[in-house]
Formats: structure tokens, sequence, C-alpha cells
């Protein structure tokens, strides 16, 4: 998106430090609600919640939203490396329902180490598909994973014999003690979340991302390996969500075929909200944080009060939740962007 | 002399390729319509009876008014994700207003798309939000308004105007095909021979240099969204129609993903700057041949899907080399 600004002839600027002091606060004000302010959305909403809905904050009603949405996130998570590099990836919930199938699948003929691995595999493949296409022949991230969305539900398809037959996982297996009880979904997002902020922003794939979504042809040019870089990332989402969908599976004790439409959607829009830009370039993993546990909440919240209308009402909500959010970030960005 | 020679022979046979290349850009969906039709024609048992192409035609109508919408809003360099709400949102309103009357109720739908294309229209081009977020939105909101208001099981919809618009034929030919001519008719016409069309492709070619030339960039954004929008609405009515039922919950899913298909396959690039009607009519067409051609062969759901996945990829290979040249 090109934005075009008309420099008018300006009078003599007379800059006196009062100014220039209340420009750089003004500046730091937009820098911190456009990076920050999902968090402190977040916080208000939580303490809103908390005071207003009774039975929000006990201790069950917390542990089933972080239970629930552990590994969703995952899919929010990996698709902030995406954005940031400048793409999009619309196939993670395509892929986040074959990871879960194969699991299913893997189990039942292959044992704990089958079940693990191939989901992993075959789509941190699927990922690596998609990357060479858009990295490589130079297609359009949009298009190309849109097809993904397409493929990989086909193949999920395929396997299943139309979707009609759910692999269950053996009772005994020692897969199923991968996705057990409240706190192991909670730590390994947690984990994988810290981890994820560590490689953003203290190793050189990570710088990358930001140096190729900040300015593609730039990177080029100071000889960042772009190619490998934008391969590798569509490979990390791919994987996430296969691996989430593994989770998925040893915690719902089979491979449930029809899962995982739109998840997409709402990976994208807690990415949005929690500050990363889709032009990519700038972005933080605390911020999809944030805008992960924020869907969560709305959705929990209207469960509990608008229980008649089922998920139709916290769609209605967060789509105009997400609308406001980018709104206002359009806006801070060129505030920031004329100071 | 052989130094010279080798390169001017390259040269010749690069100019060849570079030929063939372009004529299949420009003409292979329709190589590809003709080719599916005869092959179909011999192999499968009664594709070409009369009854089997109304069946085709009830199928590609919606889709193809929803790509023609689409092909504009990505002639802008836009994109249009919300057309499958808004199919939603329109069944939804079709019984909370048919006492009314179904003329009325028709415009209320339309009314109902055109609002929601000022929106995404105005976020896009007032608040500069990229489209593809600014319509993700409207797609994620509109379809939990439309299952709020209808509720999330089908409702019945017996309306003789409606219903015989959905299903009745003239001349042989569905009513609905009719609308769709007539308005293939005029969006060729309006791309082709108005300013507005012209405004659009430069915008969608150009939008700073649009801006400074002074053409309203603005108000040629917004009402893209907005044919957009109603035309989606119109696929609405015709689906709740051919359908005699309302169903938010399930009508129009996957749209955007059909519409966007069909115009890429039909040459349209995503980079905007450029409008194929008649391709984008030829590949909602192609799409449809496709699928019915896998479908009366017995070809499961999962493999049609993976088809139409590595066709969506070929299609956008192909028009690569376009925007280079």
């Amino acid at each position: 998106m090109s934005h075009v600004t008309v420099s008018k002839p300006a009078p003599e600027p007379v800059v006196t430090d009062a100014d220039a002091q209340r420009a750089s606060r003004a500046e730091r004000i937009t820098g911190l609600i456009q990076n920050q302010g999902g968090i402190g959305v977040l916080i208000l909403v939580a303490l809103a919640a908390a005071i207003f809905s009774s039975g929000f904050a006990s201790s069950g009603n917390v542990k089933s939203i972080l239970v629930g949405n552990a590994y969703t996130s995952l899919l929010a998570l990996g698709m902030t490396f995406v954005i940031i590099s400048g793409g999009i990836d619309l196939s993670v919930g395509s892929v986040f329902a074959l990871g879960g199938v194969l699991a299913a699948w893997g189990s039942l003929h292959g044992g704990t180490l089958m079940a693990i691995v191939l989901p992993l595999v075959v789509c941190a493949v699927w990922g690596l598909v998609q990357g060479l296409l858009i990295a490589r022949a130079g297609l359009a991230p949009f298009i190309v994973t849109l097809a993904g969305l397409l493929g990989a539900r086909g193949l999920l398809q395929a396997i299943s014999s139309e979707g009609t037959k759910t692999y269950l996982v053996p009772a005994h297996s020692a897969f199923l003690k991968l996705g057990d009880g409240t706190w192991l979904p909670i730590l390994t997002a947690v984990v994988l979340f810290a981890v994820a902020v560590v490689v953003l922003q203290r190793t050189r794939f990570g710088q990358r991302l930001f140096a190729i979504g900040g300015n593609e042809n730039a990177a080029l040019l100071m000889g960042l390996p772009v190619l490998r870089t934008k391969v590798l990332v569509y490979v990390l989402s791919a994987t996430m969500a296969g691996g989430a969908g593994m989770l998925n599976a040893s915690r719902l004790q089979s491979g449930v075929t029809n899962i995982g439409v739109g998840y997409e959607l709402t990976a994208i829009a807690a990415v949005v909200i929690g500050g990363t830009l889709l032009t990519g370039g700038a972005g933080s993993i605390y911020g999809t944080a944030a805008g992960v546990l924020l869907l969560a909440i709305i959705q929990n919240l209207i469960g509990v009060h608008l229980s008649q209308y089922g998920t139709s009402a916290s769609d209605a909500v967060n789509g105009g939740f997400l609308a406001v959010v980018v709104l206002l970030q359009t806006y801070l960005s060129r505030i920031q962007r004329t100071q | 002399m052989t130094d010279v020679a080798a390169p001017a022979a390259v040269r010749v046979q690069d100019d060849r390729k570079d030929q063939t290349l372009h004529f299949l850009q420009n003409y292979g969906v329709y190589i590809a319509i003709v080719v599916l039709v005869a092959v179909n024609a011999f192999w499968t048992s009664d594709f070409l009876s009369l009854d089997n192409l109304r069946v085709q035609l009830f199928q590609v109508v919606p889709v193809l008014l929803v790509a023609l919408g689409m092909a504009l809003v990505i002639g802008t360099e836009g994109i249009d994700l919300s057309v499958g709400a808004v199919i939603a949102l329109a069944s939804a309103f079709i019984p909370l207003y048919l006492g009314y009357g179904a003329g009325l109720t028709i415009v209320i739908c339309l009314i109902a798309g055109a609002v929601s294309g000022v929106v995404s229209g105005a976020m896009v081009a007032f608040g500069q939000v990229q489209p593809i977020v600014a319509t993700l939105a409207l797609m994620i909101g509109l379809r939990g308004v439309a299952v709020i208001l209808n509720g999330a099981s089908a409702k019945p919809v017996n309306d003789p105007f409606l219903d015989g618009l959905g299903l009745d034929s003239i001349l042989g030919i569905p009513k609905m095909a009719w609308i769709a001519l007539i308005i293939v008719l005029i969006v060729a016409f309006v791309v082709r021979r108005t300013t507005f069309g012209r405004q659009l492709v430069a915008i969608g070619d150009n939008r700073a240099a649009s801006q400074l030339a002074g053409l309203p960039v603005r108000r040629v954004l917004v009402s893209v969204y907005v044919i957009s929008g109603v035309l989606a609405a119109l696929a609405g009515v015709l689906i709740v129609g051919h359908g005699a039922e309302a169903d938010p919950s399930n009508y129009g899913l996957n749209y955007e993903l059909s519409a966007i298909t069909a115009v890429v396959v039909g040459g349209t690039p995503l980079t905007g700057g450029k409008v194929k009607v008649l391709g984008t009519v030829a590949g909602a067409l192609l799409m449809q041949i496709i699928s019915a051609t896998l479908v009366q062969h017995n070809i499961a759901n999962s493999y049609a899907q993976m088809v139409e996945a590595v066709i969506i990829c070929a299609a956008v290979y192909a028009a690569r080399g376009r925007g280079n040249r």
C-alpha cells in the first residue's frame, strides 16, 4: 500500500526545545500504544471481566481458557513469524487438521514415535513446498497458501475416506500422555512462546525476518540469504501448525477431520490485534500472546453471557474488534510517519 | 561468425518461446475449455445433455457473479474476502423481510451488500487499511451477524418469485443465467468503455500516481467494493431462490476462494492494473467444467480439491511472466 504525502513548502521551522520534547513524547506515546496497546487492552478487559462477570476469575475458568487455547495459540505464533517477514499463511487451519489426522493414523499404525514424527515431517514438507513456491518461484504468499488450504484439506480427506473415518488413538498408547492434563498443554505453549521470543530477538534468523519484512530489496542487496529465510519461515509455520494439530489429537484421543476450519482467520486476527503490522517488518511475540488471550477471553465471556448465539456472537464481536484495531493501527503508524 | 549467429538464433528461439507463452497466457483458458468440453463429449455420458448443462449453469452463476465483483476489486490491487459472508448475510435477510414482498426483500439484500462494501471500501480508501485485513474483519464479523439474525438452522423460503428466480428457465436457459449474462455485459462495458473503468485500472496500476494525476481515487475504491458487495448479495439471493431455504451457516462458504480462482485463472493479475471480464467468465466456467468432470467420473472430493490447488498455483505461475513484460 502506497501512501502519498504531498510535501508542502513548509514555513521556516522554528524548533524550540519544548517543541522537540513534545514531539518526541507524542512519538513515544503513539509507539507505545501501537506496540503495547494489545497488552493494555488485555489487562483492562481481563480486569473488567473479573469484576463484572462472576465466575470469570475462578481458577477453573481461567484454566479452561488457557487449556482451550494452548494449541491453537501456536498457529498464531507461527503466523507472527510469517507476517513479520511480509507474508501470510492461510493454510494453517487445514495443516492443523492434517497434523491431527496424521498423528492419530500414525499412533494406530506405527506407535508413539510414528504419531509424533509423521505429522511433523509431512507438515514441514508441506511448508517447504509452499515456501519454495513463494520464495523461489515468486508467487504471492496469499495465493500459494490459499491453494495450500485447499490442498491440505484434500489430502486429509483422502487419508480419512473423505473425512468419514476418524482414527482413534489406541487407549494405552503413550502418545496420549503428550496432551494430557491441565498443565502440560499450558506449559508447552508457554515454553514455545518463550523460545520464539529468543529466536525472534536474539538470533540472526529473527533479525533477518525484520529486515526482509521491512524492505526485501534492501535485505537482498545487503547480502542476506532472503530466499532461505523466507522458505524457512513457511516451514516453521507449517511445522508449528502440524505440531499443534498433533498435540491436539493426543488431547482429543482421535484425529478429528472437520477441525481447523477458519483457524487461520483467528490466528491472523490475534497477530494483528497484538500489534504486528501486516505490511511486515514489525511485530512482537508478546503482542501475539496478548492478542490470543484477548480473543480467548472475549469468546469465553460471550460463551457465558450470550450462550444462546453460540460462536456466531463471538465471530461478530471479533470481526468488529479486528476492524477497530487495524483502523487504529494504521492511524497511529501514519501519525508516526508524519512526525 | 558463429559467435554472432548463436546468440541471434537463441534470440529468435526466445522470441518464439515468448510468443507461445504469451498466446497461452491470453488464450489458455479458452483452449482448456474447448479441450475439456470435447473430451467430455466423448468420455462422459450425457455431458452435453440439456439437463446437465442446465445443472452446471445453476451451479456456476453465483460463483460467476461474485467473481465479476472480485475481478474489479483485484483490478485495483485489492482483494475482497468478505463475499462469502455477504452471501450469508443476504440469505439471512430474506426470511426476515419476505413478509413485505419479494421485490422489497431483494432490494434490502442488495442494500445490505452495498453497505458492507461501503464499510470495507471506506477502510481501504480512507483508513488506508490493507484490503486483505479490512475484508477479513467483515468476513469474520458478517457471518456471525448473519447466523445471529437467522439462527443456526436453515429456514424454508417459499416465495414463488424468489424460487422461480433460482429454479425456472426462459427459452430453456435458467433465469439466473440470463441475469448473469446481463451483468457480464454491463461489467464488460463499464471496464472497457467508461471513465470509471479506466480510473479503476489506473488506480490498480499505480495508486500514488493516480492520486497525483487528480483521479478520484477514494471514490473509485469505495465504489468497487460496493459493486463487489452488491453482486455477492445478488448471488446470495439467487442461492436462496435455488435452494428454497436460507442457511447462513453454510451458504457462501469458500466462495471467496472460488471467485479468486476464477479471476486468476481467467488471467487477471493479482498485482492489479488489469481486469479481464471475459477471462473471468471463462475462468469460472473452466473451474465448473473441471469439477463437473471429476464429479461425473466419481473422483472423490478430496482429489478434486487437490487438483484445484494445483490449478490455482499453475495459473498464477503462468500469469507471473506477464507483469515483467
